[in-house]
């Protein structure tokens, strides 16, 4: 128990918490939004995210941007990382939609049915960048961790006394809550929005009411997984790497937070996605790093006791959302 | 689709064959076979599962995982795909009967290997602490026999405390919570080195007492594993003897009530909370019984062993034999253990093609490889009901 460490660099916790809580975030996004129209957990998600990753590695490859290059390419090397990785990650999940989901959705299967074919297209997703690929293209795919370049240079930009806090989180967070806020917008306020809202409350009034569930579920995974896309860009450019199994354990701490903050809410995903990065971050400070995923299922499984349908409620059909 | 989906009962029920006779399939015809029939055909299956260590004569030694260089010994392949029909029939009364996603149990699993390792080996830190306290020679370890109780009392007090406070839950919660279970379970082995001893895990755990066979060796060591296996057979043989009784009593209708209709079972007069408790307890301590045989068999124990993946796996299994049909998990356990045994030749491609297989399975066959039967008509009718709203718009 170090209590004088963390309070004495409360700021400096606090700024990595929400950092991390960001990232959580924008991937719970993608849980809570199928989540909520379908009622399934999509566990294929976080390879989804993992995608997006590898995507920014191949944009930088292939314009051969590192850390020494110019501002001009630089700039262009973000934008297009983040437009492929955007790319990718929305085209997986529709991949995985059509190839694992809708057969089953057909043959209205139960959700463990699901569950299963969601595993077997994560371990299809994992194997091809962990192996497939290596065979075929060689490195950098396969089971190492791979270094991303970080092109723009980490540098403190508010130095608050004991708190500095750096460009790459405010990037991440501010990037991170604009891309919510944006989806909270869509959500609620388009034409769209309102058919992916029609449909998380009762899809067959919504389908008489000439809502296409089919293109609202395809909307659905491919809004998942742009934010998944964005996650991936932020993620890179804060911790300069990727490997083929990276989606795996911000898969299940996006999906507590997703359930912490109350899944099918997308404000929710954003409450408890932050959340739970500080509370991670608090934790290992206070005991060690080897604890921090025990605190995070510990304060999940609190936060249900207590209010079993997470912090703010479920509610992507009500109109709140 | 056939006639199924035209909505008629018996249509679903029992397709007719010729002459309007119910048509009667080959599970049908079984069910019916009088005792004198069907008795010798057990015995000679259950006689084959106790030869099959030794199965030498082509084309059927094929099925051997050792002929290659690269090949594992095959009686350690048997006794693994035993543990795992153990597991698979635990799991199968958690999901399969009482309906309750557990995406954890490896965490029971880890429990029943752990207790046998920590009470049992002379060299863990618990047994070291006791002798000190009671001032036991150095020697001193709890006895195997005792290292059973002790496991499966673990894991059922696990069960219950875990089960108590979350299956109130819905069952997406209850997924998520009981994944944050076995990942806890995980972690505190690997992090309580005080305890448990940390990541480098235990060391030797005790086998099961047996006489000294004419080597001098004991009976249960490295080099007989076929012993091993037959252990383990015995086990799962009289496991699933229990779990089927248990399946055809009160408490069984009770779980299958619940899984059909919890709402409709509590009008019932079922008390869900408390048969789902039960499934959870007993699941829980079949996985704690399949980590007693595969620690005792290993002989070490480390964290790393139980990660989350294998409770996937576990999952995989029961789901893919077709979930709440006992013969279906112990399939689908064998075919998820053994073929990837049998197949090590293909090396790193192995995770990919289970990946596809998997996927390909449960989309052309939701039902699992053997389905339950009732559990196959709830599906035709979910089906049928997709139909028809479909239709409707």
């Amino acid at each position: 128990m170090d209590f004088s460490s963390l309070i004495d660099q409360i700021g400096e916790h606090t700024a990595n918490g929400l950092t991390k809580g960001a990232i959580y975030a924008l991937v719970a996004l993608g849980y809570t939004l199928v989540y909520g129209v379908l009622r399934l957990i999509n566990f294929a998600h976080s390879e989804v995210f993992m995608v997006g990753t590898w995507a920014v590695l191949g944009v930088y490859t292939v314009l051969g941007a590192t850390g020494g290059s110019g501002v001009g390419l630089v700039i262009l090397a973000t934008a297009l990382a983040a437009l492929a990785a955007v790319v990718a990650s929305a085209s997986t999940a529709l991949i995985v939609e059509r190839v694992a989901y809708r057969p089953l959705r057909k043959k209205n299967a139960p959700p463990l049915i699901f569950l299963i074919t969601a595993i077997g297209c994560s371990l299809v997703l994992v194997e091809l960048f962990g192996h497939v690929f290596r065979v075929f293209f060689g490195p950098p795919f396969g089971r190492a961790l791979v270094s991303i370049p970080s092109l723009i240079d980490t540098e403190v930009w508010l130095d608050l006394g004991k708190t500095s806090i750096t460009n790459m989180q405010i990037i991440v967070v501010v990037g991170a809550v604009v891309m919510m806020v944006a989806l909270d917008t869509f959500v609620n306020k388009t034409r769209l929005g309102r058919g992916v809202r029609a449909v998380a409350q009762d899809p067959d009034t919504a389908a008489l009411m000439g809502v296409n569930q089919d293109r609202v579920i395809m909307l659905v995974f491919i809004l998942g997984g742009a934010m998944a896309g964005v996650a991936a860009i932020l993620y890179t450019m804060n911790y300069d790497i990727t490997k083929f199994d990276i989606g795996f354990l911000i898969g299940v701490k996006a999906f507590t937070a997703a359930v912490l903050g109350g899944i099918g809410n997308l404000r929710g995903a954003l409450v408890g996605g932050l959340l739970l990065g500080v509370v991670e971050v608090y934790s290992s400070t206070l005991f060690s790093s080897n604890w921090e995923d025990v605190t995070a299922f510990v304060v999940l499984i609190l936060v249900l006791m207590f209010r079993p349908t997470g912090i703010l409620g479920e509610s992507l059909g009500k109109a709140r959302a | 689709m056939s006639d199924s989906g035209k909505g008629s009962d018996t249509a679903v029920a029992s397709p007719k064959g010729l002459l309007g006779l119910p048509h009667l399939g080959l599970r049908d015809k079984w069910e019916r076979g009088p005792i004198w029939m069907k008795l010798p055909v057990v015995l000679a299956l259950v006689s084959f599962c106790f030869y099959l260590p030794f199965l030498n004569i082509l084309p059927f030694a094929q099925v051997r995982t050792d002929l290659s260089a690269a090949g594992t010994d095959w009686s350690s392949v048997l006794f693994l795909i035993v543990v795992y029909m153990i597991v698979a029939v635990g799991l199968n009364v958690v999901i399969g009967l009482a309906g309750l996603l557990d995406l954890g149990y490896v965490g029971f699993y880890a429990l029943g290997a752990y207790s046998v390792a920590l009470f049992g080996s002379s060299s863990s830190p618990v047994t070291i602490s006791l002798q000190e306290k009671f001032g036991f020679s150095e020697g001193w370890a709890v006895p195997f026999a005792a290292c059973i109780p002790l496991a499966i009392a673990f894991a059922l007090v696990a069960g219950v405390i875990l089960g108590a406070p979350t299956l109130r839950l819905r069952g997406d919660y209850l997924a998520i919570v009981t994944m944050g279970f076995g990942e806890i379970i995980r972690i505190i082995l690997r992090n309580a080195t005080d305890i448990t001893g940390g990541p480098k895990g235990v060391i030797g755990i005790p086998k099961p007492p047996g006489p000294v066979d004419a080597d001098g060796r004991d009976f249960f060591n490295g080099l007989d594993v076929h012993r091993w296996y037959w252990l383990a057979l015995i086990v799962l043989f009289l496991l699933m003897f229990l779990v089927r009784r248990l399946e055809n009593s009160r408490v069984g209708r009770s779980w299958l009530a619940i899984r059909e209709d919890e709402d409709a079972a509590r009008i019932m007069g079922v008390n869900a909370f408390k048969f789902k408790l039960w499934a959870f307890a007993i699941g829980a301590m079949l996985g704690a019984i399949a980590g007693v045989l595969f620690a005792s068999k290993q002989g070490v124990v480390e964290p790393n062993g139980f990660k989350l993946n294998l409770s996937f796996l576990f999952v995989a299994m029961v789901v893919i034999g077709g979930s709440g049909n006992m013969m279906g998990a112990l399939f689908g356990a064998f075919l998820i253990t053994y073929l990837p045994e049998r197949f090590r030749f293909l090396d790193q491609w192995r995770p990919f093609g289970f990946g596809v297989a998997l996927v390909a399975v449960m989309v052309l066959r939701p039902q699992g490889l053997i389905p339950n039967r009732r559990r196959a008509r709830e599906l035709e009718d979910r089906k049928a009901e997709a139909e028809e709203a479909a239709v409707d718009v």
